[in-house]
C-alpha cells in the first residue's frame, strides 16, 4: 500500500510537468489552430538556455527567468511570426508539416551545434524526503507538484476569471465574433505564443533533472504532452492536466508493477482507447460531424 | 472537410501516372543508367544504391497512403521493422527467403489494416499522433522482447537469398535483385492507382463526406489505404534485413518514419514520383553531403519548413508552378 | 402508386432548439417537388436527416417502401439516392471526367472486381455523355479545382446524375450560378428527369426557378411545413408572404 501511494504521488508530480506542456499545446490550438509537432523541442530549448546561463555564473532562479525571457520571444514571437502567420491561411496540415520539419530543424541543430551529450541539470528543489502519515515524499516531487500545479490553476483562474484571459477564450471559440466585440484578436493570439513559450520554459525547469539536457530529451515528453492533452480533450485547457496526471499515474503504475521496458507504451494505449472510445477527450464536448 | 486543410495533397492536372510514351523512354534510360551505376562504384556504393532502393519501396507505399488517400502516417518505419524482424527471425531459422517475403508482407497489411481503425475516428494530426504512438510501441516491443528480437543486440548473420539457383549473396547481384524487385513493386501501385480503386482514394482525400455519399465505401478505402502502405514497407523491410546482414531496433524509430514522410511530402505527395525525389533527399544526399554531418538535417528540418510556405506542392510541383506563374504574368 | 420517398414526423432537436419540428411529405416516382423557405427554416437540416448527414430526433423516412431512417450515406448512395450538397463538393484534385467516373464507379460491381477493371471502370462513355449535357467538354480533362464556381457548380450536380439515382436531392444547385445559366440549368433538370425517370426534391431560393420547375412546393418555415401544393397555391399563399416578408 505504501508503494502504492508513493507510486502515486510521484506519478501525479510527473503528470503535472505532461500538464504543463500539454496546456500551452492546447492553447495554442484553441488560439491559433496550430498543432505544435515541436512541442517537445519547445521545452527542451530552454533547457540548453538555462543550462548556459548556468554555465556564464547566473543562479538558478535567473537562469531559469533569462531562459523564459528567451523562450518567450523565440518560440512565441519569432514561431509566430515566421512560421504560423505565413502558413495559417493554407489549413492545417501544411502547418503540421513545417512544425515536424522545425522539430527536426532544432533538435539536429542542437546535435550538430552543441552535441549528442547528456548534461546534468540543478534541481530547483533540495534533495532528501520527508514522511507524511508513512509515506515517503521527495522535496522534488512535492515542490513539482506545488509548482506546476500552481501554474496551471493560476492560468486556468487568469483565463476564466480576467478580462484579457476572457477575451482570449472567445477568440479561441469564435474569431469572428470576438473581432467584431472589438477584441484585438491579433494581440490575443501573441499572448497564447507567449504563455506557451513560459510553460515551455517551466516544463524544462522541472523535467531537465530527471531526463538530463540532451537534444533528443523533447522526443518522450512532446509526445506525452499531445497525448495529455487529447486524452483530457483538446478543447478544454483543464483537460491538459487531467491527461498528464493520468499518464503521469498509470506509467508509474504500470513501470511497477507490469514492466519497467513498457512504462513509455502507457500514454498511447490510453490515447488510442480514449480516441476509439472516446474521441472528444475525457473532458472534451462532442461535436457533430460538420456538412 | 474543407478542402484548404489539405493544400500539401497535390493536385496532378495529369493522371495519375504519366503515360506517355516519351516519359516511359526517359523512365527506361534512367533506370537502366541507375541499374549500371554500381558497376562503377565500391562496395558501399553498391550497397547505397540497393538501400535507396529499399527506401523507395517503402515511400511508394507511404505516397499511397498520404498523397492518394489523403490519410497521415508517422509509423512507416515501424512497418519496415516488423518486416526486417519477420524476415531474419525466419531466415535464421532456416526458412527461405521467399517464404519469409510474403509472411512479412501479409503480417504488415493485417498490422496496418488494424492501425487504419482509429483513422475512421479521427482525422490528420490525431492520426499523425496515433501512428506515431504505434511507432514508439513497436520500437519499444523490438527493444524489450530479447528472446525473440535480440533487444539492443539486435540479429546478426542475416543471409541473403539465391534465385533460380543463382546466389545473390554478393552485393551488385543483389542490388540488381532488390532493384528488379522495387520496379516490380512501383508497376504494381501504378497499376493500382490507375485502376478505379485509385480514383476512389483520391475521392477519399479530397472529400470524404460527397465520397461517401456517391457510395465510395469510406471505411474499406482507409483501411486499405493504411494496409497497402504498410504491406509495401513490410516487403521493403524483408530487402532491408538481407541487404545489411545485421539488425537492430534503431533504424526503425519514429525519427526513420517522420523523414520518410517529410521526404514523401518535400518530393511531393500524391503524385507518382514523389517518393523518389524524397528518397534521394533522404538517404542519398546525405552521403554525399557527408562534410555536413548533422547539419544536413537542420537544413533538411528548415528547407520543409521553407518549402510549406511557399510551395506546398512540393518539388515536384515546381513546374506547374513555374508555368502558371508564367501564365498569370501574361496579360 | 405508392410513394418513393416517405418522410413521417421528422424531427432533429438540438437541445431546446427545434430545426426540424415534425415534417411529413411524400415524393411519387417521376416527381420534381421544391422546398423553399427562409433562412433558418430548417431545409438543409431536413435534407440532412433523411440523408444519414445526422441522425434524426424522431420520425420515419420511407424509400420505396423500405425504412432508411437513420441509414448511412453509404447505404442510400447503393439504394439509389443521390445528392448534392448546399456548398460545393467536387475533388478537386481529380479531372473533371475523373470527379464523374469517381461518383459513378461505386455503384458497379464489388471492389474486388473493380481493381480489375479497366482504369475508366468502364463509364468513360456514359461519363463523356454527361459532359457533353453539361456543356463541359472543353474544361474535361483539367482537374475540378481549377474552374469557376459556376462550373464547378455544374461538374457538382453532373457528378449526382451520373449512377442514374431514383432520387436526386439537390441543396441549392442556383447559389452562386450566372443568372444566364439558370434557365439553362433548369432545362437540364427537367431533361434528366424525363430521360433517367428519377424524382427531384430541389431546396432553392430563386423562386422563379422553383415555380417553373417544380409540379408541387413545400413551404417551410421554423422547421415545420407551413404550406403545400402547387407552386403558383404556395406563392399565392398569405402565410407564406407573411414568412417571407418576416411578420
Amino acid at each position: 500500500m505504501g508503494d502504492f501511494v508513493q507510486l502515486v504521488v510521484s506519478g501525479i508530480a510527473a503528470g503535472t510537468i505532461y500538464g504543463v506542456a500539454a496546456l500551452g499545446f492546447t492553447l495554442l490550438w484553441q488560439a491559433s489552430g496550430t498543432i505544435n509537432f515541436a512541442q517537445g523541442e519547445f521545452v527542451m530549448l530552454p533547457a540548453f538556455a538555462m543550462l548556459l546561463f548556468l554555465g556564464i555564473g547566473a543562479p538558478l532562479w535567473l537562469a531559469f527567468f533569462a531562459a523564459c525571457i528567451v523562450s518567450m520571444l523565440l518560440l512565441g514571437v519569432a514561431f509566430k511570426r515566421i512560421i504560423v502567420d505565413p502558413l495559417l491561411r493554407h489549413g492545417v496540415i501544411p502547418l503540421v508539416i513545417a512544425t515536424l520539419g522545425l522539430s527536426v530543424f532544432v533538435k539536429q541543430g542542437i546535435k550538430a551545434g552543441v552535441g549528442a551529450l547528456a548534461y546534468p541539470f540543478p534541481s530547483a528543489f533540495p534533495a532528501g524526503q520527508f514522511a507524511i502519515a508513512g509515506i515517503e515524499v521527495s522535496y522534488a516531487d512535492l515542490g513539482t507538484l506545488l509548482l506546476a500545479g500552481g501554474i496551471v490553476i493560476a492560468l486556468q483562474l487568469f483565463l476564466d476569471r480576467t478580462m484579457t484571459g476572457r477575451a482570449m477564450q472567445a477568440c479561441a471559440q469564435n474569431t469572428e465574433a470576438a473581432r467584431v466585440l472589438g477584441i484585438d484578436v491579433r494581440r490575443m493570439t501573441l499572448y497564447v505564443f507567449l504563455i506557451n513559450g513560459a510553460l515551455a520554459a517551466v516544463a524544462a525547469l522541472l523535467i531537465a533533472p530527471s531526463y538530463l539536457v540532451k537534444f533528443d530529451m523533447g522526443e518522450t515528453i512532446g509526445l506525452k504532452a499531445f497525448f495529455a492533452a487529447i486524452i483530457g480533450g483538446f478543447n478544454q485547457t483543464r483537460g491538459a492536466l487531467l491527461g498528464g496526471v493520468l499518464i503521469g499515474v498509470l506509467e508509474n503504475l504500470v513501470g511497477f508493477y507490469v514492466s519497467p521496458a513498457y512504462k513509455e507504451g502507457v500514454a498511447l494505449v490510453v490515447f488510442l482507447l480514449v480516441i476509439l472510445l472516446r474521441p472528444e477527450g475525457l473532458l472534451g464536448k462532442a461535436e457533430e460531424r460538420k456538412v | 472537410m474543407n478542402a484548404s486543410s489539405s493544400t500539401v495533397i497535390a493536385r496532378p492536372r495529369r493522371p495519375a501516372v504519366p503515360r506517355s510514351r516519351t516519359r516511359l523512354a526517359l523512365a527506361a534510360i534512367v533506370v537502366i543508367a541507375f541499374a549500371l551505376l554500381p558497376l562503377g562504384l565500391k562496395s558501399y556504393g553498391t550497397y547505397l544504391c540497393s538501400l535507396f532502393c529499399v527506401y523507395l519501396m517503402a515511400t511508394f507505399g507511404l505516397n499511397l497512403t498520404i498523397g492518394y488517400a489523403g490519410q497521415m502516417s508517422l509509423g512507416q518505419a515501424a512497418f519496415l521493422g516488423i518486416g526486417a524482424y519477420i524476415a531474419a527471425i525466419g531466415m535464421k531459422a532456416g526458412l527461405p527467403f521467399f517464404a519469409m517475403l510474403p509472411l512479412a508482407a501479409l503480417a504488415c497489411f493485417a498490422i496496418g489494416l488494424a492501425l487504419g481503425f482509429p483513422a475512421l475516428r479521427v482525422q490528420h494530426h490525431y492520426l499523425a499522433f496515433a501512428t506515431l504512438g504505434f511507432n514508439v510501441l513497436v520500437f519499444l516491443v523490438l527493444r524489450n522482447e530479447e528472446a525473440i528480437t535480440g533487444g539492443t543486440f539486435g540479429i546478426r548473420g542475416i543471409p541473403r537469398p539465391s534465385l533460380f539457383g543463382l546466389s545473390l549473396e554478393r552485393d551488385l547481384p543483389y542490388f540488381w535483385f532488390t532493384l528488379a524487385s522495387t520496379l516490380l513493386l512501383i508497376a504494381l501501385l501504378g497499376w493500382l492507382l490507375r485502376s478505379p480503386w485509385g480514383r476512389a482514394f483520391a475521392a477519399l482525400r479530397d472529400n470524404p463526406i460527397r465520397a461517401e455519399s456517391l457510395g465510395v465505401n469510406i471505411t474499406a478505402y482507409t483501411l486499405l489505404a493504411f494496409a497497402i502502405g504498410a504491406c509495401c514497407a513490410g516487403i521493403a523491410g524483408a530487402y532491408f534485413a538481407s541487404l545489411v546482414g545485421f539488425i537492430d531496433p534503431a533504424p526503425f524509430n519514429f525519427t526513420a518514419s517522420l523523414l520518410m514522410l517529410l521526404g514523401v511530402i518535400v518530393g511531393g505527395a500524391g503524385r507518382f514520383l514523389g517518393p523518389v525525389v524524397g528518397t534521394v533527399i533522404i538517404v542519398l544526399l546525405p552521403e554525399w553531403l557527408r562534410f555536413m554531418q548533422n547539419w544536413y538535417l537542420a537544413a533538411f528540418g528548415v528547407a520543409v519548413i521553407a518549402l510549406m510556405v511557399w510551395l506546398p506542392g512540393g518539388l515536384l510541383s515546381l513546374p506547374e508552378r513555374l508555368a502558371s506563374r508564367r501564365i498569370g504574368a501574361l496579360p | 402508386m405508392t410513394a418513393l420517398l416517405t418522410v413521417r414526423d421528422l424531427r432533429k432537436h438540438y437541445g431546446a432548439i427545434r430545426a426540424v419540428d415534425g415534417v411529413s411529405f411524400d415524393v411519387a416516382p417521376g416527381e420534381i417537388v421544391g422546398v423553399i423557405g427562409p433562412n433558418g427554416s430548417g431545409k438543409t437540416t431536413l435534407f440532412n436527416s433523411i440523408l444519414g448527414q445526422i441522425r434524426p430526433s424522431d420520425g420515419r423516412v420511407e424509400f420505396q417502401g423500405d425504412d432508411i431512417t437513420g441509414m448511412t450515406p453509404l447505404d442510400l448512395a447503393r439504394r439509389g439516392v443521390g445528392r448534392t450538397f448546399q456548398t460545393l463538393q467536387v475533388f478537386h484534385g481529380l479531372s473533371v471526367r475523373d470527379n464523374l467516373i469517381a461518383a459513378g464507379q461505386e455503384l458497379c460491381g464489388s471492389m474486388p472486381r473493380r481493381l480489375f477493371a479497366p482504369p475508366d471502370a468502364g463509364l468513360g462513355e456514359h461519363a463523356d455523355h454527361l459532359i457533353e449535357r453539361f456543356r463541359l467538354t472543353h474544361v474535361a480533362h483539367l482537374p475540378a479545382g481549377s474552374l469557376s464556381y459556376g462550373q464547378q457548380k455544374l461538374v457538382d450536380i453532373a457528378m449526382a446524375f451520373m449512377p442514374a439515382p431514383r432520387l436526386v436531392m439537390l441543396d441549392e444547385p442556383c447559389a452562386g450560378v450566372n443568372p444566364s445559366l439558370v434557365d439553362e440549368l433548369r432545362e437540364l433538370l427537367l431533361a434528366m428527369n424525363r430521360e433517367q425517370g428519377g424524382s427531384f426534391v430541389v431546396v432553392e431560393h430563386n423562386m422563379d426557378f422553383i415555380m417553373r420547375l417544380c409540379a408541387r412546393v413545400i413551404c417551410m418555415v421554423e422547421g415545420r411545413v407551413l404550406a403545400e401544393g402547387a407552386p403558383a397555391q404556395v406563392q399565392a399563399n398569405r402565410d407564406v408572404l407573411d414568412a417571407y416578408l418576416g411578420h
